[in-house]
């Protein structure tokens, strides 16, 4: 190691410079933010770099190394001051802390009678009663069976033309390939080649609304945009709206659907409670539909319209949305009860922005919904 | 295409600050030191935040600063290897396939040395990759990778760590110096972890009152200090109101540009709200500043 300006002491002092700095690195994966193990050589390596007696420049060489989106910067922040002690040395507060960690409920208890009573009514095709029942009036057995049948759903858009061209048998003609082939033939004019149009699986946004009124659906929702994400990671993006908005991509991409569901509950706070959806779904526009998460997209939205706050606002959100994604799908479960009207203010203010508008309250409703997002 | 030999290294983030405002960047300390241990790390550096808050001139920059060559990449969609590294100049080789046979004449040609003639260096077309590998050191940018394609990443990854591209025709060609690469991001979809994992990560903030005056000064020589300063007081306010686009300092500099060239010395509301448009891209927001009236956006209170 090169002179790092620690104190004028030989390899102690090195090691207990580094002890720290792992403890730091410690404390920041506590706090969730995945400092791994090469982040951490770079941030040794970034603080023999600059002076660590600095506390500014030390501040510096973690945050640069160890942090990898804006979200880890106020988490980072706040363990920094916490771990060197009491001084905020970035201007920028330590807005938001760790995520408020709230037990959630794993779908609802609603016995509707014994479970041996129902399965002898539904001898013949359990699955097929099952499939259009009511996702809340579903018994524990029930409900493990129609949470197997969701983790089978691959909700997936349909494809979109891409930019990139590969070989065809017919279609424009290719230069690059027609004069390569001529290049073969010492010169002379080949048959032309030609190319085609690539296609691209194109983006699926899943916004979930687990409001306290959402709450008998939000597991089976949730499951379904698990579905989703593991049938294309890397082109579909889930959130959860309630009060707030939080991203769940992330923790959505484990493989088992039970693991993927609780971690997505740590990461929700808002799990059950109240409903602003006008600025829920203004916080997903600004920051990351309009910069191009929502551009040419399949939006999603699951929500009961029950809107805490001023319709006004979410008409406003729902319209530039909808001059933002190729098409918007509101799901809504109350949708498939008899006499529903959308009366309700948020609902009412949504609708002429939405271009599909279907229900979602059973097994059935859901496998639909999938081949509104294939057609779409 | 040669540049100098050695770049001109800072030894401290605050040498590097001072290198980088002689070229007319202000930086902060954060992005110096986000310079500085690029250039010293051999790191790329990946840089997020609102549009408008000087990523891609900061790359310009830190390029003069430092003497190093500048090579640009904008990435979209559909981003390929014969765009993005190289690809063979086919006419030229066509034609070099005619003169060779109309010379020859009747002597009968040998088709592997013609074949490696058509190969040659000099018909290859350098795309910024390659050139950032050839003849000295130089800053890549990498500009809004979020808009290629994760195929592109994939090469990208590659040709960034181990500073080389192979060529089947021609060979492999390394780079003397590894490029410095700056990456800039606007967050639309989410990049590789294996990307960004070596590189460094920086998220640039608007910048403070004090500094957003300077580097309007600094970019506007004529521009009165006064106008200057309402010009950044009224875009700090902007940006805390929730706006659809909230303006970057791209913006402030072209509104005081306009004011200028319309003769304002200081904040004029009329010749403001004639020139809003320089600085607000949406009609939404700029009706709501119309409404709060413009004395309200200066108002030293």
């Amino acid at each position: 190691m090169a002179d790092t300006g620690i104190t004028d002491g030989g390899n102690g002092a090195h090691r207990d410079v580094t002890e720290v700095l792992l403890g730091f690195a410690r404390t920041l994966r506590h706090a969730g933010v995945a400092a791994s193990p090469e982040r951490v050589q770079t941030m040794l390596a970034a603080a023999e770099t600059l002076s660590v007696t600095d506390p500014t420049a030390m501040y510096w060489a973690g945050r640069l190394t160890l942090c990898a989106e804006p979200d880890d910067i106020p988490t980072y922040d706040a363990a920094f001051s916490a771990y060197f002690g009491g001084t905020s040395l970035n201007a920028r507060p330590a807005a938001r802390t760790q995520p408020q960690r709230i037990a959630m409920p794993f779908g609802v208890e609603t016995p509707t009678g014994g479970d041996g009573q129902r399965l002898e009514h539904a001898q013949a095709s359990t699955v097929e009663v099952l499939r259009h029942r009511e996702l809340v009036a579903l018994s524990a057995a029930e409900r493990d069976e129609v949470r197997r049948l969701l983790a089978l759903l691959g909700p997936a858009a349909a494809p979109r033309k891409s930019r990139r061209h590969r070989p065809a048998r017919r279609g424009d003609v290719d230069p690059a390939r027609t004069v390569r082939r001529m290049l073969h033939h010492g010169g002379e004019p080949a048959r032309l080649a030609r190319r085609a149009r690539r296609t691209r699986p194109r983006r699926l946004v899943l916004l979930v609304d687990v409001s306290g009124s959402m709450a008998p659906y939000a597991d089976a929702l949730v499951r379904f945009a698990h579905a989703a994400v593991r049938r294309r990671p890397s082109s579909t993006e889930a959130f959860t709206i309630g009060t707030r908005l939080t991203r769940i991509t992330r923790p959505l991409r484990h493989r088992d659907p039970d693991a993927a569901l609780r971690a997505c509950g740590k990461a929700i706070p808002d799990w059950s409670g109240g409903t602003r959806l006008g600025e829920a779904l203004k916080a997903f526009l600004d920051r990351w539909g309009q910069r191009g998460v929502a551009r040419r997209t399949i939006v999603v939205l699951f929500s009961d319209g029950w809107e805490r706050g001023d319709p006004a606002l979410l008409a406003g959100q729902m319209e530039r949305l909808s001059r933002l994604a190729h098409r918007v799908v509101w799901v809504n479960p109350h949708k498939g009860k008899a006499g529903y009207a959308p009366l309700a203010g948020g609902m009412a203010a949504a609708l002429p922005h939405v271009d599909d508008f279907v229900t979602g309250h059973s097994f059935a409703a859901l496998e639909e919904l999938v081949e509104v997002i294939a057609r779409a | 295409m040669t540049g100098p030999d050695a770049l001109s290294l800072p030894d401290s983030p605050a040498a590097l600050a001072t290198a980088l405002e002689t070229t007319g960047y202000l930086a902060d300390e954060g992005l110096a030191t986000a310079g500085y241990l690029a250039l010293k790390l051999d790191r790329p550096l990946f840089l997020e935040g609102d549009a408008g808050v000087g990523k891609t001139s900061f790359a310009q920059a830190l390029a003069t600063a430092t003497g190093a060559r500048f090579v640009r990449l904008q990435c979209y969609e559909g981003l390929d290897a014969s765009q993005a590294l190289y690809d063979w100049d086919f006419s030229r080789q066509l034609l070099h396939l005619r003169t060779v046979e109309a010379t020859a004449g009747a002597t009968q040609l040998d088709p592997d040395v013609l074949e490696a003639s058509l190969y040659d260096r000099r018909f290859l077309l350098a795309r910024p990759l390659l050139q950032a590998l050839e003849g000295g050191p130089c800053i890549l940018l990498v500009d809004e990778i979020d808009r290629a394609d994760d195929e592109f990443e994939a090469f990208l990854l590659e040709v960034l760590s181990e500073a080389a591209i192979t060529v089947p025709e021609l060979g492999r060609v390394v780079a003397e110096t590894p490029p410095i690469a700056i990456l800039t991001s606007n967050r639309t979809r989410e990049v590789h972890d294996a990307l960004k994992r070596r590189c460094l990560y920086h998220w640039i903030e608007h910048p403070a009152f004090a500094r957003e005056v300077a580097i309007l000064r600094r970019r506007l020589p004529d521009v009165t200090e006064r106008l200057a300063a309402d010009v950044a007081r009224a875009t700090g306010r902007m940006r805390q109101l929730d706006l659809l686009k909230p303006p970057g300092v791209a913006e402030s500099i072209d509104w005081a540009g306009a004011l200028h060239a319309l003769g304002a010395r200081e904040f004029d509301p009329e010749l403001a709200a004639m020139t809003l448009g320089a600085v607000l891209k949406y009609r939404e927001d700029a009706d709501r500043v119309r409404d709060l009236t413009l004395e309200a956006l200066v108002g030293h209170g």
